[in-house]
């Protein structure tokens, strides 16, 4: 029994050993599509109905949305959706579909919207029906997010918004859209306010959803542009004004540090993916030759394979430590550095292979002599995605830098 | 999954590092280490040793000395994890004192079967002792040494042997007709000769250690295999005091680059500031989180202790190095004299950095049990 079992209260025993039960009886089987790496990158009906299967079975057990209210759909229980992602992690189950309305907009609503919102978004939220996108950056407004243009003007009891979204992962199927916009032109933090927008309701009725191509040459996210929408009042989150106070709470949960857990699944290894991890890295050096030995013998490129496999455990252990009180000395200082480390140590890892690829790396997608298919040139590439979505590095290191280290604050 | 969830980080090993943490805060802060080691600026003088034996007693007294010493030899028993809690502390006081040698003498005794018993049990009574096992060349390759051993007498040089002007015994690395055994000889024994080295770490003392013909008892008989069982602590030890020093250099850095203003601003505003000490914390957790993993894999994995322990001692070697440099880098000026009291962690750091091995070492190591050694 592991050491987190062992902790387990005893309602979470008696869950974790339901989850555990249900898990052996009910994870789905593989899927007969080819699934990518994120759920951020689901492109075809065929994998989102079979990612949509798995998330309502798994809210319909009770794995999803464990701690949140019954009245909207939770399951009421206490501090047990870790629990649950425990076991669905361990069980190797496939990835929610709805990680934007899970991670994000479901603590966003729960925290700032009228009890009647809550009651109609949430359970449909839960179970995957409606999938949910984040409408936050901007052409103009990227890492300084308050400088966002998209505005709302009051007409009657009615919102007419106008602007542009970017980056915007899964608007192509989302039925709803947190959206953060603009009330008031002459204060910048305080003129800004949060709807929940019904986007699909309104294709081609004042929103449009255009695929944005990535450098990998594949698409993955969309760019939102909004052309008069109307937008009921009673979609408005928290007070007019107070869109930033909201926007703080959606990305405490983003950055992995709200005080809800994020339903989480995932694990399943699927023949076709391409983990970016040294593992496959030090497979990769054993089987490419170089100078006429396997790269794997060359003491420079054992050096540099295991300097990332040490930063590699050093995560994994800092994930670990994170659950140790005493051995913290600030409650948010391991947090708030998984995902810059996580996302520089993938591009790190990719970026070295590339590099024990040699010439062949060259090789991309579609050509037959490409080296696992062209994977680690766009595994590089897209890397570049995680370094610079949902705060650049040099953001997180000013988060790091300002509310853990206390250092003046760049703004 | 065999290791504990929290490494076996208990609520003793929890009393105990916070016990040390106020201890260190109360009667040792850095100005008066910097009285006691840096009044002297003469840098041609020899290291001079000077050390707060009266409150070292205090430790001894607290059972500090006796933490990793088995119960069956009259000691604690404490596991590694909360010794490594206790060893952060100390890094980032920078006592010097010869705990850490100690402890390292503790574990390969540990390791050397009954024949080390007495020996503990002398450490359990409050006797120091110190590890000279390496050679001219500073190898960590635990097969050389200059000491030789022929019908019970030593002779030979032992180099880089730590805090030798402190500590009661020494525990000694010789060849012998059949091998390599293991010899506990006191510090003053007839023979033995103890020459201090000039160091650059003014928070410790080292030595050559001579031996000429000393009568020493032996410990061990299979000397390589103990070193061998006993080495991820020490290098695990050793990265736990580089951890806690570290944090004690950014803690510091933090503050000065707080309060100094310059263009109008404190220089942490700036970013060419501020991202590179995001990063030595980031260094810090990362070297942090694996010697705990480390500690935890000594005590419950012993398969896999020496995996652990090179990650463990390369990331804090680099870590040392990298927050050093940015320690006297971001006081500026001021950070490059005397009486700045970063210098004093610098150089602590510089050592333990180099000491049972440095960074690339450990990596070329590791890479040999997870790639496979090079035919």
């Amino acid at each position: 029994m592991s050491e987190s079992a062992r902790q387990d209260t005893p309602e979470q025993a008696e869950f974790r050993q339901f989850c555990r039960q249900w898990l052996q009886a009910n994870k789905p089987s593989a899927p007969s599509v080819r699934l990518p790496l994120s759920p951020l990158e689901i492109m075809t009906r065929p994998q989102l109905s079979y990612l949509q299967d798995w998330q309502k079975s798994a809210y319909e057990a009770g794995l999803v949305g464990c701690d949140y209210p019954p009245e909207f759909g939770g399951g009421g229980r206490s501090d047990c959706q870790r629990v649950a992602n425990d076991e669905m992690i361990r069980a190797r189950t496939p990835y929610f579909p709805n990680v934007i309305g899970l991670g994000m907009a479901a603590p966003t609503v729960l925290h700032h919207g009228q009890q009647a919102l809550k009651e109609r978004l949430l359970p449909r939220l839960f179970s995957g029906e409606d999938i949910w996108c984040q409408g936050f950056s901007e052409p103009g407004a990227g890492s300084d997010l308050a400088s966002v243009q998209t505005f709302a003007e009051r007409k009657g009891g009615k919102w007419v918004i106008n602007g542009h979204k970017v980056w915007t992962s899964l608007a192509h199927f989302a039925e709803w859209m947190i959206l953060l916009l603009r009330t008031d032109k002459s204060h910048k933090y305080d003129g800004l306010s949060y709807f929940v927008v019904p986007i699909r309701a309104a294709l081609g009725n004042g929103v449009t959803v255009r695929p944005l191509i990535k450098i990998t040459g594949e698409t993955g996210f969309n760019e939102v542009i909004f052309e008069n929408l109307e937008v009921d009042d009673s979609y408005r989150l928290d007070e007019l004004g107070k869109g930033w106070q909201v926007a703080m709470t959606t990305l405490l949960h983003e950055r992995g540090a709200g005080e809800l857990q994020t339903p989480r699944a995932g694990g399943m290894k699927s023949k076709a993916t391409h983990a970016t991890n040294t593992a496959n890295l030090i497979e990769l050096a054993r089987s490419t030759p170089r100078n006429g030995r396997p790269a794997a013998d060359d003491p420079l490129i054992r050096d540099r394979i295991m300097q990332l496999v040490i930063r590699e455990q050093g995560l994994a252990q800092n994930q670990r430590r994170a659950r140790v009180s005493a051995l913290q000395d600030h409650p948010l200082r391991l947090q708030l550095q998984n995902k810059l480390l996580a996302s520089e140590i993938t591009q790190d890892t990719a970026a070295l292979a590339v590099e024990i690829e040699g010439a062949s790396a060259s090789l991309y997608l579609g050509d037959d002599n490409a080296p696992a298919s062209g994977q680690w040139p766009m595994a590089y590439m897209n890397s570049y995605g995680m370094t610079i979505a949902a705060g650049t590095s040099e953001v997180q290191r000013n988060i790091l830098g300002e509310r853990v280290l206390g250092l003046a604050k760049s703004k | 999954m065999t290791q504990p969830d929290n490494f076996g980080f208990g609520e003793e090993a929890a009393m105990l590092k916070d016990s040390a943490r106020k201890f260190f805060t109360e009667h040792f802060p850095t100005d008066k280490l910097h009285r006691m080691v840096a009044a002297d600026t003469d840098p041609e003088r020899m290291s001079s040793c000077a050390w707060d034996s009266e409150l070292w007693q205090r430790m001894v007294e607290l059972g500090w000395t006796s933490l990793a010493v088995p119960e069956s030899a009259g000691g604690i028993g404490m596991p590694v994890t909360a010794v490594a809690g206790l060893v952060e502390e100390l890094g980032r006081a920078a006592f010097p004192c010869p705990l850490l040698p100690t402890l390292n003498a503790t574990y390969v005794l540990a390791a050397c079967g009954s024949a080390g018993e007495a020996a503990l049990a002398e450490i359990a009574e409050g006797r120091t002792a110190s590890l000279a096992i390496t050679n001219r060349q500073g190898s960590w390759n635990l097969a050389d040494t200059d000491v030789q051993c022929a019908q019970g007498k030593l002779s030979g040089t032992a180099w880089f042997v730590q805090d030798a002007r402190k500590v009661d015994r020494l525990l000694v690395s010789a060849q012998t007709s059949s091998g390599q055994a293991l010899y506990w000889v006191p510090a003053d024994a007839a023979g033995v000769t103890i020459a201090p080295d000039a160091i650059v770490d003014l928070t410790r003392d080292q030595a050559h250690v001579s031996f000429d013909n000393v009568a020493a008892e032996e410990v061990s008989s299979d000397g390589l295999a103990a070193l061998e069982r006993a080495m991820p602590v020490i290098w695990t030890l050793l990265a736990a005091d580089i951890t806690g020093a570290a944090e004690w250099q950014l803690q510091t850095t933090v503050e000065y680059v707080s309060t100094r203003q310059q263009f109008d601003r404190p220089l942490g505003f700036f970013q060419a500031v501020k991202h590179p000490l995001v990063n030595v914390m980031i260094q810090i957790d990362e070297c942090k989180s694996l010697v705990y993993n480390a500690a935890c894999a000594c005590d419950t994995e012993p398969a896999r202790a020496a995996e652990a322990a090179h990650m463990a001692k390369a990331a804090a070697s680099e870590t040392a190095a990298f927050a050093s440099g940015r320690s006297v880098q971001y006081h500026g000026g001021i950070g490059f004299t005397w009486e700045c009291f970063v210098h004093l962690y610098f150089k602590r750091q510089k050592h333990s950095q180099l000491l049972w091995g440095d960074a690339a070492w450990h990596r070329a190591r590791l890479a040999d049990i997870l790639i496979g050694e090079v035919a």
